[in-house]
């Protein structure tokens, strides 16, 4: 690339008018574009320093202190007693069981079901984009408003109970969702892929769009059905569409926060207590800042350890 | 040869074919009520005391505008929460974001795309990586760490610095302008403008900042408008981060508003309210401009 464009820029000036002094482009016009180039990229770089790097820096450092969000005197090193609090603390724990959960139901089915809603989008049917505008409602609306509507949605004696009432011609008994320890976190996962699948539907679109007509041509003269075509055609040709759907799916179930908050607060008995909510609940209301660092230490650890995994399990296989 | 293959099947093939497209928008006729019906019920419930809502459950009256319909919620809202103030926040700090966003970040994608310097590929390589950390991760150590910085205060005729950034507008902003995910955007968007272009610009004696203000941005289009999108969302949705740093109501953005409902009695029809006043705007832009956005997020995902 770069011999490309001094190539380029001495045949310019070779041909330019005879007026302009021969230059190669030498370590003056380089340096000119890393003068530029450094500050034209400062801001990015401050920016990304103060509020990236650094808290990432202090997550490892405050982890191992007893430091407090406020607090006249400055934490303690105490080594690795934060740690050892917190893999023998049973909440903890109850929250990697909850998180690990909600992933483990909330990936396969939302992924799953973003790509059924996405072939049902994408047939050569009318209205295609009519549905995919109505489907997209949830994702543009707040989590926080998804959040209070299903609140009132869930209560006993709340519009789902009543539908299902209906549908059920009777049978069914109330159930009280977000009070159930029992139930709670289903109704949240519920919710959850309601508002995010079309988000993921999209992206499996716009991987669906790239696969080329004349695959689907040369496999219909071949005689193949269309469950054939999806096995053989469609799947393979979604493979990296597939991959960044699953690492952002999962990195986003990972991360749940909003909905508990709003919700349920992480009860009813801690059933809804997430690795995320039990986080800001130590170093916010509790004000624990080394406690909630230590935490989100592990929480990144996890992050990451599932990422290199998912990429591994859907590596190229050559 | 299709034929002969639809001869095996035990389903007759002429009439599959007829109702598949029967079928494919019977389907999506149903999901369209999955996912439209609870705005639908949102929507209408606001318009309804209290005691009808729950009326009103039991049959296909909750998602339809009858009975007494009456903006009592609305006056209610307006009364219990400083919605105006709420929402001149919110605009300011995600448009703030969103516009600072895009020159700081256009600009280091530009510096990494076209200009050439030692280093670039490490820098670019660290900025994607990361991308991986969930701003979760962050968000307790940034707490307690915006809590250190200097801030400058405005006091009559004298400045003080006074320590901490809590209770303003700046870190609710400043935070997040910097975002991987824009860099990248813009730099994959820059490295498919053609070098010519610069070429003849830099012959011409212009300085790079002129090639990225003259040339290239303005072809950029589309980048600018998925980037304007995808830092907009989380922006205006922001719930954790200013739940945290804002203890100060005349700095509250909207989503921090809904608590303001759970107070006292709890008026589910002006939680639906609060809640529809919030989803309208950003619904009306979307229906508006939904091929940008449903463009770009199809463009995020598909990465080259």
């Amino acid at each position: 690339m770069t011999i490309r464009t001094d190539a380029a820029a001495r045949t310019n000036q070779e041909s330019s008018p005879p007026t302009r002094r021969r230059k190669r482009p030498g370590a003056r016009s380089l340096r000119g574009e890393r003068s530029t180039a450094a500050w034209m990229i400062s801001p990015a770089v401050v920016l990304f320093v103060l509020f990236l790097v650094i808290p990432i820096l202090l997550a490892f450092g405050l982890a191992f202190t007893n430091t407090r969000l406020i607090s006249p005197r400055p934490g303690e090193f105490i080594g690795f007693d934060n740690f050892t609090y917190l893999f023998t603390d049973p909440l903890f724990w109850a929250s990697v069981r909850n998180t690990l959960y909600f992933a483990v139901v909330v990936v396969p089915v939302q992924a799953g079901s973003a790509l059924v809603l996405a072939l049902l989008v994408n047939a050569k049917v009318r209205g295609t984009n009519f549905f995919r505008t109505v489907y997209f409602l949830p994702v543009v609306t707040s989590m926080v408003v998804v959040s209070l509507l299903w609140r009132f949605m869930y209560q006993k004696d709340g519009l789902i109970n009543q539908f299902l009432s209906a549908v059920t011609f009777g049978n069914f008994t109330p159930i009280d969702w977000l009070n159930d320890p029992a139930w709670a976190m289903p109704a949240i996962m519920v919710m959850s892929i309601w508002q995010g699948v079309a988000f993921h539907m999209v992206i499996w679109l716009a991987g669906l769009q790239t696969i080329p007509a004349e695959l689907y041509e040369a496999s219909e003269i071949d005689g193949a059905s269309k469950w054939q075509q999806f096995l053989f055609v469609t799947w393979p040709g979604l493979r990296q569409t597939r991959t960044l759907i699953l690492i952002t799916i999962t990195i986003a179930a990972f991360s749940l926060f909003t909905q508990i908050a709003v919700m349920t607060e992480g009860g009813p008995l801690d059933s809804t207590t997430t690795v995320v909510f039990q986080a800001v609940r130590v170093g916010y209301q509790q004000l624990q800042t080394g406690y909630a660092s230590a935490i989100s230490l592990v929480f990144f650890v996890m992050v990451l350890a599932v990422s290199v995994v998912q990429r591994y399990l859907t590596r190229e296989k050559n | 040869m299709t034929r002969q293959s639809d001869a095996v099947r035990p389903v007759s093939a002429p009439t599959r074919r007829l109702t598949a497209p029967a079928l494919i928008t019977l389907a999506r006729s149903a999901l369209v009520l999955v996912f439209a019906l609870p705005i639908v019920f949102m929507l209408v419930s606001s318009l309804k005391p209290d005691l009808q809502i729950f009326s009103d459950l039991g049959s296909w009256r909750a998602f339809a505008p009858v009975g007494e319909i009456t903006m009592d919620n609305y006056t209610g809202v307006f009364g219990r929460v400083p919605f105006w103030q709420f929402l001149a926040n919110s605009i300011f700090i995600a448009s703030t974001t969103v516009v600072l966003g895009i020159a700081i970040n256009s600009m280091a994608a530009f510096a990494l795309a076209r200009l050439r310097w030692k280093g670039r590929g490490l820098v670019l390589g660290l900025i994607l990586a990361t991308l991986i950390v969930p701003f979760e991760t962050l968000a307790l150590p940034l707490l307690w760490w915006v809590n250190k910085l200097p801030s400058l205060e405005i006091e009559g005729f004298s400045l003080a610095f006074t320590q901490g950034w809590l209770n303003t507008y700046q870190v609710q902003i400043i935070p997040f302008i910097a975002n991987a995910f824009s860099v990248y955007l813009f730099y994959q968007y820059f490295s498919s403008i053609p070098k010519e272009l610069d070429e003849a610009a830099r012959v011409d004696g212009a300085s790079w900042f002129s090639i990225y203000r003259r040339i290239v941005m303005p072809l950029s289009g589309p980048a600018i408008a998925t980037v304007a999108i995808l830092t907009f969302l989380p922006a205006w949705n922001s719930y954790l981060w200013p739940l945290m740093v804002i203890q100060d109501e005349g700095l509250r953005p909207l989503m921090i508003g809904l608590q303001y409902f759970f107070q006292l009695n709890v008026s589910w029809g002006q939680v639906m309210a609060y809640a529809s006043l919030i989803t309208i705007p950003v619904v009306a832009l979307f229906i508006a401009f939904q091929k940008s956005f449903i463009n770009s997020i199809a463009s995020s995902g598909v990465k080259g």
